[in-house]
């Protein structure tokens, strides 16, 4: 789309987006273009020599069992953290867009978790849960009598990670809910207490559908924040362990890449998760294209 | 409310703080524990009444974790991303919606590519590219074997290395990270909703291209940016996996990253209370920026949406 009302210049317009282009071929498609060549590739650890071997490479990632694990945990991984931080944002703001007093206090009380860093969250959550020191832990110790430790057992270790990951969510998830909510007008709510529908019923069958096109951009949203951003998160906490019970997609990635230093591995695991990325995108598109329609 | 429901009502207070606490229970023993002394810290469970060794701890944590220069980096990266994003993509919006070009479409397209990946799934080859960012050039020297070239025209064996490290700088903590095209396609979608009259007018009154940037778009736009300067600031200065990657220097060490080295270990003395201390503060300049430009940073973020 552009303007009605246009400027005219010769050379302005390409100035004015040049850096954008240099950046973005720099350090975006040039990179992509690397990796999908050393995807391909065999290479020594040195970067000195290399040799094209189709897709070997691919295969191996999917013949190999350890990759196969960490592609599973991931996706229980992520799930959970969308499940936990979707549920508790949409109650948290549900209540909050029903309060009448100290709205902005609320919202402000609520928000700012939004700001910490994954890695940080990482720390505040890895003392909680600490299996000696933390308070949380010790609740989890006394009242449900677990012999909790994320140190040693891996499902303890996925627990905390995916605590700390989501609490980080629930402010983010929170901002959005209240916002779609607001955008829902009074009337409907008014017309369908008029005709006998109690809060609870007017929550499920007003609210609910109409806050699904947040719900769904919300859902893809945390789905990548735990994709990728929660490396933070798993580097503080648990380093991929114990036995690899945390090691994620993401983190693998980093791990052979710059650690293991088998190159090939690591592209062709930068290439799935990109594959993968574009088309969690093309879907999201795909979908707000027919949201536009549904409205219109 | 439409009825009257008092039960619910006071329920819905009652979960709200259930709901506040629960979010801001891990901050709050977060400041007990950094007002604590080690032998409060690792008593279990650990009390809740604040204690007096606050600064101490705090001074502990700043020498420690070397805070002073880690914030400076900090603060030297989130920034340079904020202003460096928001002007990239602020001219670039601005030349795909006011002008007809021939690659008009091309350059938006392949801007656009860009929008959803992170850094995180590209890590290696971006390492590569910052390694050497005469990378590119010279596998195309090596490709034209324009070195046999050189050496015949120099009559005598020329050895060209093109490089251009970007590691261990603040461009390199820096300029990866501007590149996304998310600024770019809200500042797009922003420009289009502005009414065509005004740049009718301005054209009119014999506005060059530049003035009506300066003296009509960029003022309107300040909502927008005061928006992008609280996300792209929250983004920057929780960058991990990058500013990891890039710096091995301790002296380019971002603050985030510097607390991992705070974190006792297993046989460490458990010096929990000094490291929470250190996230406190390392935490705090975001949370500020957040709770300050809040109006604008909901604004922002919800904007992301459409």
């Amino acid at each position: 789309m552009i303007k009605r009302s246009i400027f005219s210049s010769k050379t302005l317009p390409y100035l004015l987006i040049l850096p954008q282009v240099v950046i973005t071929l720099t350090f975006f498609y040039w990179p992509a273009l690397q990796g999908l060549m050393q995807s391909v590739m065999l290479s020594d650890p040195f970067g000195q020599h290399s040799k094209f071997v189709w897709f070997d490479n691919f295969i191996a990632l999917f013949t190999d069992p350890l990759y196969l694990t960490s592609i599973v945990r991931t996706l229980f991984f992520s799930f959970a953290v969308a499940a936990v931080s979707i549920s508790l944002g949409l109650f948290i703001a549900t209540m909050a867009n029903r309060a009448l007093k100290a709205k902005a206090l609320i919202r402000t009380m609520l928000v700012w978790p939004y700001a910490v860093a994954p890695a940080i969250s990482g720390i505040l959550w890895l003392f909680l849960l600490h299996p000696s020191y933390g308070v949380v832990s010790l609740a989890i110790k006394r009242w449900f009598g677990i012999d909790w430790n994320p140190v040693l057992r891996g499902s303890d270790a996925m627990a905390m990670v995916i605590m700390a990951s989501a609490w980080k969510e629930i402010s983010y998830n929170f901002v959005f809910f209240v916002a779609g909510m607001q955008a829902i007008p009074k009337s409907l709510i008014e017309a369908a207490a008029i005709d006998g529908a109690g809060p609870f019923r007017r929550f499920w069958t007003i609210t609910v559908p109409l806050l699904s096109p947040t719900l769904f951009f919300v859902t893809v949203m945390n789905i990548i924040y735990s994709f990728f951003e929660t490396f933070g998160v798993i580097h503080t906490m648990t380093q991929g362990g114990p036995g690899g019970a945390t090691n994620i997609l993401v983190y693998k990635v980093y791990q052979d890449g710059f650690i293991g230093l088998n190159l090939g591995a690591s592209s062709s695991q930068s290439v799935v998760l990109m594959s993968l990325i574009i088309l969690i995108t093309v879907l999201q598109f795909k979908y707000v294209e027919r949201k536009v329609q549904y409205v219109g | 409310m439409v009825e009257k429901t008092p039960i619910l009502d006071t329920l819905t207070y009652v979960f709200l703080m259930a709901g506040i606490v629960i979010v801001g229970f891990p901050i709050i023993y977060a400041i007990i524990a950094a007002t604590l002394p080690i032998e409060d810290v690792s008593r279990v469970p650990m009390p809740m009444i604040p204690g007096d060794q606050f600064l101490v701890n705090i001074k502990m944590a700043w020498e420690k974790g070397n805070l002073g220069s880690n914030l400076m980096n900090s603060f030297i990266m989130a920034s340079g991303i904020t202003i460096g994003k928001i002007v990239v993509s602020m001219l670039g919006a601005f030349s795909i919606v006011y002008f007809d070009y021939r690659f008009r479409t091309v350059a938006f397209v392949s801007v656009f590519c860009t929008l959803m990946l992170p850094v995180e799934v590209r890590i290696l080859p971006t390492y590569e590219m910052a390694a050497n960012l005469f990378g590119p050039l010279q596998g195309l020297w090596e490709l034209l074997h324009l070195d046999g070239l050189a050496t015949w025209i120099a009559g005598h064996d020329i050895e060209v290395t093109l490089e251009w490290s970007l590691l261990d700088s603040y461009t390199g903590l820096i300029m990866p990270l501007v590149a996304s095209a998310t600024c770019t396609f809200l500042f797009r979608q922003f420009f289009l909703t502005i009414p065509e009259e005004l740049c009718e007018a301005a054209k009119m009154d014999g506005a060059s291209a530049m003035t009506f940037f300066r003296k009509i778009l960029f003022p309107l736009s300040k909502t927008n940016i005061a928006a992008l300067v609280v996300i792209e600031f929250v983004y920057g200065w929780n960058q991990y996996l990058w500013p990891l990657l890039i710096t091995t220097n301790p002296k380019m060490m971002t603050a985030v990253i510097g607390l991992q080295h705070l974190i006792p270990a297993a046989d460490d003395l458990p010096y929990w209370n000094v490291a929470l201390a250190a996230a406190l503060i390392v935490m705090l300049p975001p949370i500020l920026v957040v709770l300050f430009m809040q109006r604008w940073f909901v604004k922002g973020l919800v904007e992301r949406e459409k």
